[in-house]
């Protein structure tokens, strides 16, 4: 084999496996964002792939079978079955099915005939209906209707950036100070803080939990947004202070050394120098804890509990999951609405997000 | 002799007014933050206004505050003189990070191990009791061996393939697209993952249509639908390590992938001039190259799967024998109400994570940044 045509076979043995691999990896995620766009029948009756062609048994005529015994074989176009054969479905020799629907005491018997066919009824009803707070009206295909309570997760929505903008400023403001201050002043006990801080790295927030919430209960916090923010602050702050230490030590010592000299006090010297020239490493932890409070669960669940007026979006969409887990159709557009925001800003700021990744991977 | 001894006064005196200083000015800056905050926060929690508006006035105090803070006390400061100005600016830098960090994580290990030595109701002290029940619990037993799962099948197959696919992308023209896609499973919350797989294991009637992927492929292929999460105890755990891994895999490629890159090109070139094959060059070059890497995101890793929490609860609340350490928690201190039983759980997971601590500050005294 000549070294072209290994390479040839080496690039297609590579793409051809990456591509699989991408498939699996994707075909999750499409598989919600095509059926949040389905009507609620659809969903229930069909899987999502339904909207490529497809061959489907489609209605062809009906039969009422008053007068034949579901107990004994019956006869239907001329094909005798019984109840069960019926219930599976039957297929003539010209290539119609004979399918009997529901019961034996309430059935019907279909007969059906198969299509090319692609199920494309879209719609933005799902969306409207999740986002909703108020009750909302759904009808059927057969005409029956029923009314629902909407999830509100517009409401849901702004809880979370009400939740997820301070809890990432808040630290990141806090952890810039620390660091600035264990990098570039001296006072007693610096470096026992500074263990202590890369101590806490990894410690797992469920310790935390509980005598947190007993403060919470002692203060009367519980459920409001202050609670949340300072949880999360406290739980980022080490990989914060950690990483922006690690950034703001390394910068170099002239620039601050030379605005000394000019008579400019730490303060300045931070707010002035310090903060603009640490934009890369403020900008990867801030995309990092954003997508972190975003996507906590745990947190939110202890300390906002049931209030359902600062419930934030993943709060929600677990409520749906647990008590209408069969409602695809909320669960696909809800699904999706907690994730539109992290991966518009995960996928405009992924280089900034895979910096702070590679420079703190140790929580 | 009399000027020493007044020096040495003196010195004493300022070494205890600085000191004091510097304790009260660690505590003012957090408790005027509290305040503050305190007053917006009644504001937030009364206020009937329109949500939106709500929504904006919580994130401009939240953020505006806490800077607004920061400028006060360093402005009280520096109305001190220079020398004082030097002993305790220090602390309005570093204090309420320190005061934050000792709140919230430091002190509370110490409280939840002192609850965690007492019975449910937090009354009587039982001294180690619930670790004796907890190690010997049949359903925590099962907990510790899901969790073990967890690490062993999970962990594993997420750093496997994060490799893996870090040195196929790395040969590829498609590699950043390929990466992205790979990736992009970690912007997702897990609770959203959680419902992005129960749609894949759904399961309905033979007679049905199956609307979830694996029973359409099970029943295309002549198979019986079925219920995977609550399949065949323990290996439904399978289908919930699953999702970690989906969501995982992203994190371990995206640093090998570095370190990858990192690997001198001259090294590589020489072994394939050599001879050597590309499986060659995988084991004998690339993997010892980025050993620390590995020990790095493995440990990252392993930590990640220790807490999993979310999945688990969203997709089976830990039925069918499904529990881990974190559901586990959970159930025993916020549904069962068993606080000291709650606890040790916790520390129990704190305990787990001890060598990786230990590691980590090892690590922190050989650099010497200090």
């Amino acid at each position: 084999m000549s070294g072209k045509q290994q390479k040839f076979w080496s690039d297609f043995f590579i793409n051809g496996t990456l591509l699989i691999i991408v498939i699996i990896w994707t075909i999750p995620t499409v598989g919600v964002l095509v059926s949040s766009f389905r009507t609620r029948f659809d969903i229930g009756t069909s899987g999502w792939w339904a909207i490529l062609p497809h061959r489907e048994w489609v209605l062809l005529d009906e039969i009422d079978p008053t007068g034949q015994d579901p107990d004994d074989s019956m006869t239907f176009e001329g094909i005798t079955a019984t109840f069960e054969e019926f219930r599976a479905g039957v297929e003539t020799e010209d290539g119609l099915r004979i399918q009997w629907i529901g019961n034996k005491s309430l059935g019907k018997v279909q007969v059906q005939e198969k299509k090319w066919l692609m199920r494309t009824d879209f719609t933005l009803e799902n969306y409207s209906n999740v986002l909703t707070g108020k009750r909302y009206e759904i009808t059927m295909p057969d005409g029956s209707t029923s009314v629902q309570q909407g999830d509100d997760f517009t409401g849901a929505f702004l809880n979370s950036l009400t939740v997820a903008i301070p809890a990432t400023v808040i630290p990141i403001l806090i952890a810039a100070f620390a660091a600035y201050g264990f990098a570039w002043m001296n006072f007693p006990g610096r470096k026992y803080l500074f263990t202590m801080v890369v101590a806490l790295l990894v410690v797992p927030l469920q310790i935390a939990l509980v005598p947190i919430l007993k403060d919470y209960v002692a203060l009367n916090l519980n459920g409001t947004y202050l609670s949340v923010w300072l949880a999360h602050t406290g739980f980022g702050l080490p990989l914060a202070t950690y990483l922006l230490f690690n950034y703001i030590s390394t910068l170099p010592r002239d620039i601050l050394e030379s605005a000394f000299i000019d008579g400019a006090s730490h303060f300045t010297i931070f707010t002035r120098l310090i903060l603009p020239l640490s934009v890369p490493a403020l900008a990867s932890f801030a995309i990092f804890q954003f997508l972190w409070v975003w996507n906590d669960y745990l947190v939110a669940l202890i300390f906002i509990g049931s209030k359902p007026d600062v419930m934030v979006l993943t709060m929600r969409l677990a409520e749906i999951v647990g008590s209408r887990g069969s409602d695809w159709h909320l669960l696909t557009s809800g699904a999706f609405i907690t994730m539109i925001l992290p991966l518009a800003v995960f996928l405009g700021l992924q280089r900034f997000f895979v910096r702070g990744l590679l420079a703190g991977s140790v929580k | 002799m009399q000027a020493t001894q007044e020096k040495e006064k003196n010195s004493i005196a300022d070494w205890f007014i600085s000191n004091v200083g510097r304790i009260l000015i660690s505590l003012f800056v957090p408790i005027v933050t509290f305040l503050v905050l305190w007053q917006g926060f009644i504001f937030l929690r009364d206020s009937e206004a329109n949500k939106v508006l709500i929504a904006i006035v919580a994130i401009i105090w939240g953020v505006g505050g806490v800077g607004l803070l920061f400028f006060v006390s360093n402005w009280l400061i520096e109305k001190l003189s220079p020398d004082w100005v030097k002993r305790l600016q220090p602390f309005v830098f570093v204090g309420p990070a320190i005061a934050i960090l000792f709140w919230y994580l430091a002190i509370p290990t110490i409280r939840t191990f002192w609850i965690s030595l007492f019975d449910r109701t937090s009354l009587n002290f039982v001294w180690f009791q619930n670790y004796v029940d907890v190690f010997t619990d049949r359903l925590m037993l099962e907990t510790f061996r899901n969790n073990l799962m967890w690490i062993l099948f999970g962990a594993t197959s997420a750093v496997v393939l994060g490799l893996i696919i870090a040195v196929l992308a790395d040969r590829s023209k498609f590699e950043n697209l390929a990466k992205s896609l790979i990736f992009l499973p970690m912007a997702i919350s897990m609770v959203g993952a959680g419902v992005v797989w129960n749609f894949i294991y759904e399961v309905k009637d033979i007679a049905d249509a199956q609307i979830g992927l694996l029973n359409a492929i099970v029943v295309a292929f002549g198979g019986q639908p079925q219920a995977w999460t609550a399949l065949v105890q323990p290996w439904n755990n399978i289908f919930l390590i699953v999702i970690m891994v989906w969501l995982q895999t992203g994190y371990a490629m995206v640093i090998f992938s570095a370190a990858i890159k990192g690997i001198s090109e001259e090294i590589l070139e020489a072994a394939r001039i050599d001879g050597a094959t590309e499986f060659q060059v995988f084991v004998r070059i690339i993997i010892p190259s980025i050993q620390g890497t590995i020990i790095t995101v493995s440990t990252t890793v392993i930590i990640f799967t220790l807490k999993i929490f979310d999945v688990v609860q969203v997709m089976t609340g830990g039925q069918f024998g499904t529990h881990v350490i974190a559901t586990q928690f959970y159930r025993q201190y916020f549904t069962n109400r068993n606080f000291g039983f709650g606890s040790t759980i916790a520390i129990v997971l704190f305990i787990a994570v001890i060598p990786v601590m230990i590691y980590n500050l090892r690590q922190f005294r050989e650099q010497e940044a200090f």
